[in-house]
C-alpha cells in the first residue's frame, strides 16, 4: 500500500525567494494493493507533482510518502534501486521519453544491465518478447526500430512493457493517453485494466473524468494542490458534492448531451502563499463569507465519500 | 460564399518519393458555418490546414482549386498569399504555448505584428480590449510576457490575436487538445461566440476529439489516410454515422459512466497505411470489417441525403 500523509511541495518565488508557492498543499491519500486510484484536476492542480514525488524525481517539502510502511524519502543506494524495482512511472509524451539517437528497444537493454545482469541474453530476449506480446505488440514489427519509426501508441506500450519487465507493484500513469488517438486510447486503458486484475496498483493521473471512471475504483479531486473531494468514483460521479467537481463533470464533452451552462474560467495564473480560505473560493459561484476566512476540512457525507466545502458542511451534507 | 475546395491534392516530397498526404479533397464551408475536421493522427487534417494558409516545402501543391468568398486563393504562391494571410484567412496554431514571442510583452508583440500588416495598433486597441473582455482576460496581459500566463490563458490570448482582423476563415488547429476539460470547454464556447459576433465568418476546427466537435461544430468532416470519408451535419454524423470508419471511431469513445468492469470498449484494430505508397482504392480497406472486391477502386464522395456525403461502396451501391 502506498500512502501519502499530509504531503506538501512548495517553491520559492519572487525576489530572493521571498514568497512561497504551494504546488501541493497537505495532501493525504492512499492506494491499496491492486487498486486504481484516479488523481483528477485541472492543469496546475499539482497532480503531476504528486506523481513525481512518489517517483522520487522531486523532493518532498513536508509530510511523508510511504510504501508498505517504509518512508521512501530516506531511501538511498541499494534500497532506492530496490524501490524502483517496485515502483515505476509512464508519462504523457511518449516521444520525449526516448533518446532519438538510439533505438527504442535500448530501454529494455538498460533494464537488463541495471536490474537483471545475472539473466542470460537469450533468456532476456525471450522475456522481452513475451512482455511485448502481453502489451499487444508484435515483437517482429517493433524491435530494432528508432523512436520516430514507431507510433505514439506503440511507444507508450513500450514504456508500459519496460515497467512490467521489472515486475512492479505500483505504476504512476501520468496522463498516458492524452496524446494518443481516440482509437488507440481505449486499447491502452484496457491494457492497464488487465494488469490491475493481476494485482498491480495504479495511480492514474488525468483530467478526463470519463476515462478515469472507466478503469478506477476511487478518485481524488485536486484543485491548486488541495484535495477538495475524494472517495469511491461511482459516488463522486453520480453525486458530485463540491462545486469544483460539479464544474469539471459539466465540462466533459460528451456525445449524448450538449454543454448547458457557461464555464467560469480562471483569470489569474498563480496564487502565491497558502490561502487562508478555501482555494476554490475565488471561482466558486456559491462562495460566501466563511469560504474566504478559513479552509474547510473534509467531512464524510456518505460512506467512502469525503468533501471539503463549507456549503456542504453547513447544509449538513 | 464561404470556402470552396475542389479536388485539392497535396504531397510531401521526400527522398524516397512522394507521400500522398491529401488526395482529391472536395468540400465547402458556408458563411457562418463552423466545420469540424476529425481523424486519427496522420490522416491529413493538419496538412489540409497548413496547405490552405502556408504551403511550404516539403509540402507540394499537385492540383486543386480553392475559392474564398469567390476569390481564388493562390496557395502555391507564398508571396501572393501574403495579401490573404491574417486578413482573409487566419490560423490559431496547434501549440499556443509556443506561439507567442517569449521575449516580447504581449502588447508589444501585437503592435509589431500589426505594423507588419500596415494596421494601426492604437486605432485597434479599443477593439482589442473589448475582445480581451470577451475571453475574460484582464487588460493587464498586454503588459505581460507569455510565460506569466497559464496554458488556457495563452490559448485564449492567441485566439484573440489570430482573429483580430476579422478573417473570412479562421482555422483552429487542435486548439483544445493540450488543455484540461474546463479550459477546453471555455475555449470552445469562446470560438462559437467569435463566430456569433462576426469576428470570423466561418471556421474550420481540427481535432481528434469528436466529442468536442459535437459541442461546437455545425458540420463534421471525417478523414482517413488523406481521403475524405464522410461529411454531414453534426447530429447526423454522431447519431447516424454511415461509413464503417466513422462508426468505429465513434464507438471507441468512452461514454461517461461506462466502466471497464461492466462493459469493455474496443479500439479499432490495425493501423493506418503508410502514405508513401498508399494502397489502391479505399484506404480504409485493410481495417474495414465490411470490405469487399469493389473496395479496390476509390469510392466516390457522394451525397446520400441533404448535406450528408459519404465515400463507401457498401453505402453508395445500394443508392445508385
Amino acid at each position: 500500500m502506498l500512502k501519502l500523509d499530509n504531503v506538501s511541495k512548495t517553491y520559492k518565488v519572487g525576489a530572493f525567494g521571498s514568497r512561497q508557492l504551494y504546488a501541493v498543499n497537505g495532501v493525504s491519500l492512499e492506494v491499496r494493493d491492486g487498486e486504481v486510484v484516479a488523481l483528477i484536476g485541472e492543469s496546475g492542480s499539482g497532480k503531476s507533482t504528486i506523481g513525481k514525488m512518489i517517483l522520487r524525481l522531486i523532493s518532498i517539502t513536508s509530510g511523508t510518502i510511504s510504501l508498505d510502511g517504509v518512508d521512501i524519502s530516506a531511501l538511498k543506494g541499494a534500497a532506492l534501486k530496490e524501490y524502483y524495482r517496485k515502483v515505476q512511472g509512464v508519462f504523457q509524451d511518449p516521444f520525449s521519453s526516448y533518446n532519438p539517437i538510439f533505438k527504442a528497444d535500448r530501454i529494455f537493454q538498460m533494464v537488463h544491465d541495471e536490474f537483471y545482469p545475472q539473466v542470460g541474453a537469450g533468456e532476456w530476449q525471450e522475456k522481452v518478447e513475451h512482455t511485448l506480446r502481453e502489451v499487444g505488440l508484435n515483437p517482429e514489427h517493433v524491435l530494432n526500430k528508432y523512436p520516430h519509426q514507431l507510433s505514439g501508441g506503440q511507444l507508450q506500450r513500450f514504456l508500459i512493457a519496460r515497467a512490467l519487465l521489472l515486475d512492479i507493484k505500483f505504476l504512476v500513469a501520468d496522463e498516458i493517453i492524452s496524446m494518443l488517438d481516440a482509437s488507440t486510447r481505449i486499447d491502452v486503458l484496457n491494457l492497464l485494466a488487465e494488469f490491475k486484475k493481476r494485482g498491480l496498483s495504479i495511480l492514474f493521473i488525468t483530467h478526463d473524468l470519463s476515462l478515469a471512471n472507466y478503469i478506477s475504483e476511487r478518485a481524488v479531486i485536486l484543485y491548486r494542490g488541495c484535495v477538495v473531494e475524494s472517495g469511491e468514483i461511482g459516488k463522486i460521479f453520480t453525486r458530485p458534492a463540491h462545486p469544483y467537481t460539479q464544474m469539471l463533470l459539466a465540462s466533459v464533452p460528451r456525445l449524448d448531451k450538449k454543454w448547458d451552462q457557461k464555464t467560469n474560467v480562471e483569470t489569474q495564473a498563480d496564487v502565491v502563499g497558502s490561502p487562508k480560505g478555501c482555494v476554490y473560493s475565488s471561482r466558486c459561484p456559491l462562495a460566501f463569507e466563511q469560504c474566504k476566512r478559513s479552509r474547510p476540512l473534509p467531512i464524510e457525507i456518505e460512506p467512502e465519500h469525503w468533501v471539503a466545502c463549507w456549503k456542504v458542511t453547513q447544509t449538513g451534507g | 460564399m464561404g470556402l470552396q475546395v475542389e479536388n485539392l491534392t497535396l504531397y510531401y516530397q521526400t527522398l524516397r518519393g512522394d507521400v500522398h498526404a491529401l488526395e482529391n479533397v472536395t468540400f465547402t464551408i458556408d458563411d457562418g458555418e463552423i466545420m469540424g475536421l476529425a481523424g486519427e493522427s496522420g490522416c491529413g487534417k493538419t496538412t489540409l490546414a497548413h496547405g490552405l494558409i502556408s504551403l511550404a516545402p516539403p509540402m507540394k501543391y499537385i492540383s486543386g482549386k480553392i475559392l474564398l468568398d469567390g476569390e481564388a486563393l493562390p496557395i502555391w504562391d507564398s508571396r501572393k498569399m501574403d495579401a490573404f494571410r491574417f486578413r482573409k484567412i487566419s490560423i490559431i496554431p496547434q501549440y499556443a504555448m509556443n506561439a507567442m514571442n517569449p521575449i516580447r510583452k504581449i502588447g508589444k508583440m501585437i503592435e509589431e505584428l500589426l505594423s507588419a500588416k500596415k494596421v494601426d495598433y492604437q486605432a485597434l486597441l479599443p477593439e482589442l480590449k473589448r475582445r480581451l473582455d470577451l475571453v475574460k482576460l484582464p487588460h493587464d496581459v498586454l503588459n505581460m510576457y507569455p510565460i506569466e500566463l497559464s496554458g488556457g490563458m495563452k490559448q485564449r490570448m492567441v485566439m484573440v490575436i489570430s482573429s483580430l482582423l476579422n478573417p473570412s476563415l479562421l482555422i483552429a488547429d487542435e486548439i483544445t487538445s493540450a488543455l484540461d476539460v474546463s479550459s477546453q470547454k471555455a475555449v470552445a464556447e469562446m470560438l462559437v461566440e467569435f463566430r456569433n459576433q462576426g469576428y470570423c465568418k466561418s471556421a474550420l476546427v481540427i481535432t481528434h476529439d469528436i466529442s468536442i466537435l459535437y459541442q461546437l461544430a455545425d458540420s463534421i468532416l471525417i478523414m482517413y489516410a488523406g481521403q475524405l470519408v464522410e461529411k454531414g451535419p453534426t447530429a447526423e454524423i454522431i447519431h447516424n454515422p454511415r461509413h464503417p470508419y466513422t462508426k468505429l471511431l465513434i464507438s471507441s469513445l468512452p461514454e461517461i459512466g461506462v466502466k471497464y468492469a461492466e462493459r469493455k470498449l474496443n479500439g479499432i484494430p490495425g493501423k493506418p497505411p503508410l502514405l508513401l505508397d498508399p494502397p489502391a482504392g479505399c484506404r480504409f480497406r485493410e481495417r474495414c470489417p465490411l470490405a469487399f472486391d469493389k473496395c479496390y477502386q476509390v469510392p466516390p464522395f457522394v451525397e446520400v441525403s441533404a448535406g450528408h456525403f459519404i465515400a463507401c461502396w457498401k453505402e453508395t451501391d445500394g443508392h445508385a
